[in-house]
């Protein structure tokens, strides 16, 4: 189980309409947890945090570490498998958080594909994303911490967005586009685009009677 | 491809087949499974897949030979055939079985995208191939003409007949009537159908350019011509010359004709040199030729150099059994054209359709559709959508008053002409001028 340590929340939908009582209340439900794996800074943890709150009104929580990933680790491919990480991401999940998100440095995989930049549960809580291949160092170009970010926010987004039950989108100006390589990552936006935003509003009113707010 | 895109994956590994069936649903592909050759087998003869994953090496029936098996139950299938090693005898293998291509396990997610955006495409191209060729099928063997009356038939018979020989044919029949259709279905179904079939209305061209656009001219011919320019008779060397309103012409173009059909030679205006040609020349008009010779306006020989084989194109008011079909074939057209369902016309719009005299014939059916899918409110053609109405369409509607019989008896005039201005002029007997004044006081528009 999952212990939130020192809780970090920040209601941004309370902040902004204090007066607004039902749009308060649902609030309340969608606080997600983000939790580091291994050797993830914290603040790199606290940072996408902030921003994808900020971004859609999320309240936030920082889970606590998760050590041992060693049984995911595959040594012939000198990789972990992310199916099997998500496994034990969906044990550790809190019954009631409304989406759980863990952060590795480690470089993951799927059995038939050479490497992946995150893997989420469809339609499900859990989502898990890898930094390894976001580094710009991983390409050979210099270190560049805010470009690390915003690349991490949108595979985090991303991934969301399949929790939230949708496939990938044919926009290249959508964050649902498609990221078999690290060019399509950096040409996309942070955000979904009209249609899959309005998708992802209908599937949270229908299984959650939540609305939700994009600020791009 | 606005249809979801199936997929089918055949992996006796579960992990990979799990793996690669969520990596598909992310694309929003539809999956199916199968754990061997034999299941994928059977899963194929239940359904069609667009495409099939297969993996080389399985136990049981391996990939080749369940590919083999695969192209005969289903050959539309686009098969990628994947293995755990990169070699070329794996690749020649899974070509020569007739694979689409072969991918390397675990796959650069990327290189799989390709292959599947590089499948789309080419099944997008199948389809659109299979399309254009089941349009051109659907065209009878005579191009655009449709027409299933006796007098259509004849024609049809006719130009059959005349398409295998050489012969000139003089192709008569009002304006609309589809002249030029026929004359290019006698070349299409000519010896010299993959050669030039050049057209050339001889009625739009004063005389002085109709000389130099079909004969040429060398340069230095006149003011302006700088260089020399082979004419529509070179053109067509070998292919079929079709002049169009032959009736048209002046009578020293006509004697130059003449010559051009007695001896198939010419000079280029400006040129001394005879210059000979293999043409075949068909020709077409809308005038009553026997009577311009009567007033001396066509030359006698000429109409019968020309009027060798005689094909009448009978005007639509005579084949209303054509005009459903013709109605039909037009809405199909056109929708096709503006990428809208296929429109239905009303049983009360057809019956219009059929009452109408159609002075402009085929070509007016043609516009009247045209224009009413345009200004239609509905999804079908209703009687409504056309630009007449029974009332017009009865004597006891004819207007009493001469101003409107008058402005009524000019638009069908300019309809039969294809709001061509100076052949309507002549057709009512009055000069450009009094023709634009009554447009003018009528509020006649196109």
């Amino acid at each position: 189980m999952i212990s939130t340590g020192r809780p970090y929340t920040i209601n941004w939908r309370n902040i902004k309409s204090e007066n607004n009582k039902f749009t308060l209340i649902k609030t309340l439900t969608k606080n997600i947890i983000i939790s580091p794996i291994g050797s993830v800074e914290k603040e790199i943890i606290y940072q996408l945090a902030n921003q994808i709150a900020m971004r859609y009104d999320f309240t936030y929580q920082i889970g606590k570490r998760i050590d041992n990933i060693e049984f995911s680790y595959h040594k012939a491919r000198k990789q972990y498998d992310s199916k099997e990480i998500l496994k034990y991401l969906i044990k550790l999940c809190p019954s009631d958080t409304f989406r759980f998100i863990a952060i590795t440095d480690k470089d993951i995989f799927v059995p038939i594909l050479q490497y992946i930049f995150g893997l989420a549960q469809i339609k499900g809580s859990c989502l898990i994303v890898s930094l390894h291949r976001l580094w710009p160092q991983f390409y050979n170009q210099p270190p560049d911490f805010d470009l690390l970010l915003l690349r991490a926010e949108k595979t985090i987004i991303h991934e969301l967005g399949h929790t939230f039950s949708l496939t990938h989108c044919r926009n290249k100006n959508c964050v649902m586009y498609s990221s078999t390589k690290i060019e399509d990552t950096d040409a996309k936006p942070p955000f979904y685009c009209p249609t899959c935003f309005e998708l992802i509003k209908w599937y949270l009113i229908k299984h959650f009677d939540l609305t939700l707010n994009q600020n791009a | 491809m606005t249809q979801k895109l199936n997929i089918l994956v055949v992996d006796d590994e579960v992990a990979m087949r799990e793996s690669l069936r969520d990596w598909l649903l992310e694309d929003g592909y539809e999956v199916g499974l199968a754990e061997d050759g034999i299941h994928a087998i059977s899963i194929a003869k239940e359904k069609q897949w667009d495409i099939i994953l297969l993996d080389l090496k399985m136990p049981g029936m391996d990939g080749v030979e369940t590919l083999k098996k695969l192209n005969k139950i289903t050959p539309d299938s686009a098969v990628i055939l994947m293995t755990a090693y990169a070699t070329i005898e794996n690749a020649v293998l899974a070509m020569k079985e007739g694979a689409f291509d072969y991918l390397v396990k675990p796959f650069d997610p990327n290189e799989i995208n390709i292959l599947i955006t590089r499948i789309i495409e080419h099944k997008e191209l199948v389809l659109e191939n299979i399309l254009l060729r089941k349009q051109l099928e659907e065209k009878s063997q005579y191009g655009e003409i449709i027409g299933i009356s006796d007098a259509m038939q004849n024609v049809f018979d006719l130009v059959s007949r005349v398409a295998k020989t050489d012969s000139t044919v003089l192709i008569t029949g009002e304006s609309g009537t589809g002249k030029e259709l026929i004359a290019q279905a006698i070349h299409g179904n000519s010896s010299r159908c993959f050669k030039p079939f050049i057209a050339v209305n001889c009625g739009a061209l004063p005389e002085s350019l109709l000389e130099s656009e079909l004969f040429g001219y060398e340069k230095g011919a006149f003011t302006g011509a700088l260089h020399t320019k082979k004419g529509r008779f070179e053109m067509a060397h070998k292919g079929t010359l079709f002049l169009d309103e032959i009736g048209d012409i002046s009578l020293k173009t006509q004697v130059d004709f003449l010559r051009v059909l007695q001896e198939k030679e010419f000079r280029r205006v400006g040129g001394d040199k005879l210059l000979k040609v293999d043409v075949r020349i068909l020709a077409a008009t809308n005038r009553d030729l026997e009577k311009a010779i009567k007033e001396s306006k066509f030359r006698e020989d000429l109409f019968y150099r020309l009027n060798v084989i005689a094909i009448h194109m009978p005007p639509l008011r005579e084949r209303i059994e054509d005009i459903p079909l013709l109605a039909k074939a037009f809405v199909k057209k056109y929708c096709f054209e503006m990428n809208r369902k296929i429109a239905k016309v009303s049983p009360s719009a057809e019956k219009l359709l059929i009452d109408y005299k159609w002075p402009g014939n085929v070509r007016e059916l043609e516009n009247v559709i045209e224009r009413a899918l345009v200004i239609g409110k509905g999804t079908n053609i209703a009687a409504d959508d056309l630009p007449f109405s029974s009332k017009d369409l009865f004597p006891g509607n004819i207007p009493k008053s001469l101003k409107m019989m008058e402005k009524m008896h000019i638009e069908t005039i300019l309809v039969e002409n294809n709001w061509n201005i100076s052949k309507t002029a002549r057709m009512l007997d009055i000069d450009r001028q009094t023709l634009y004044n009554k447009l003018e006081k009528y509020k006649i528009r196109k």
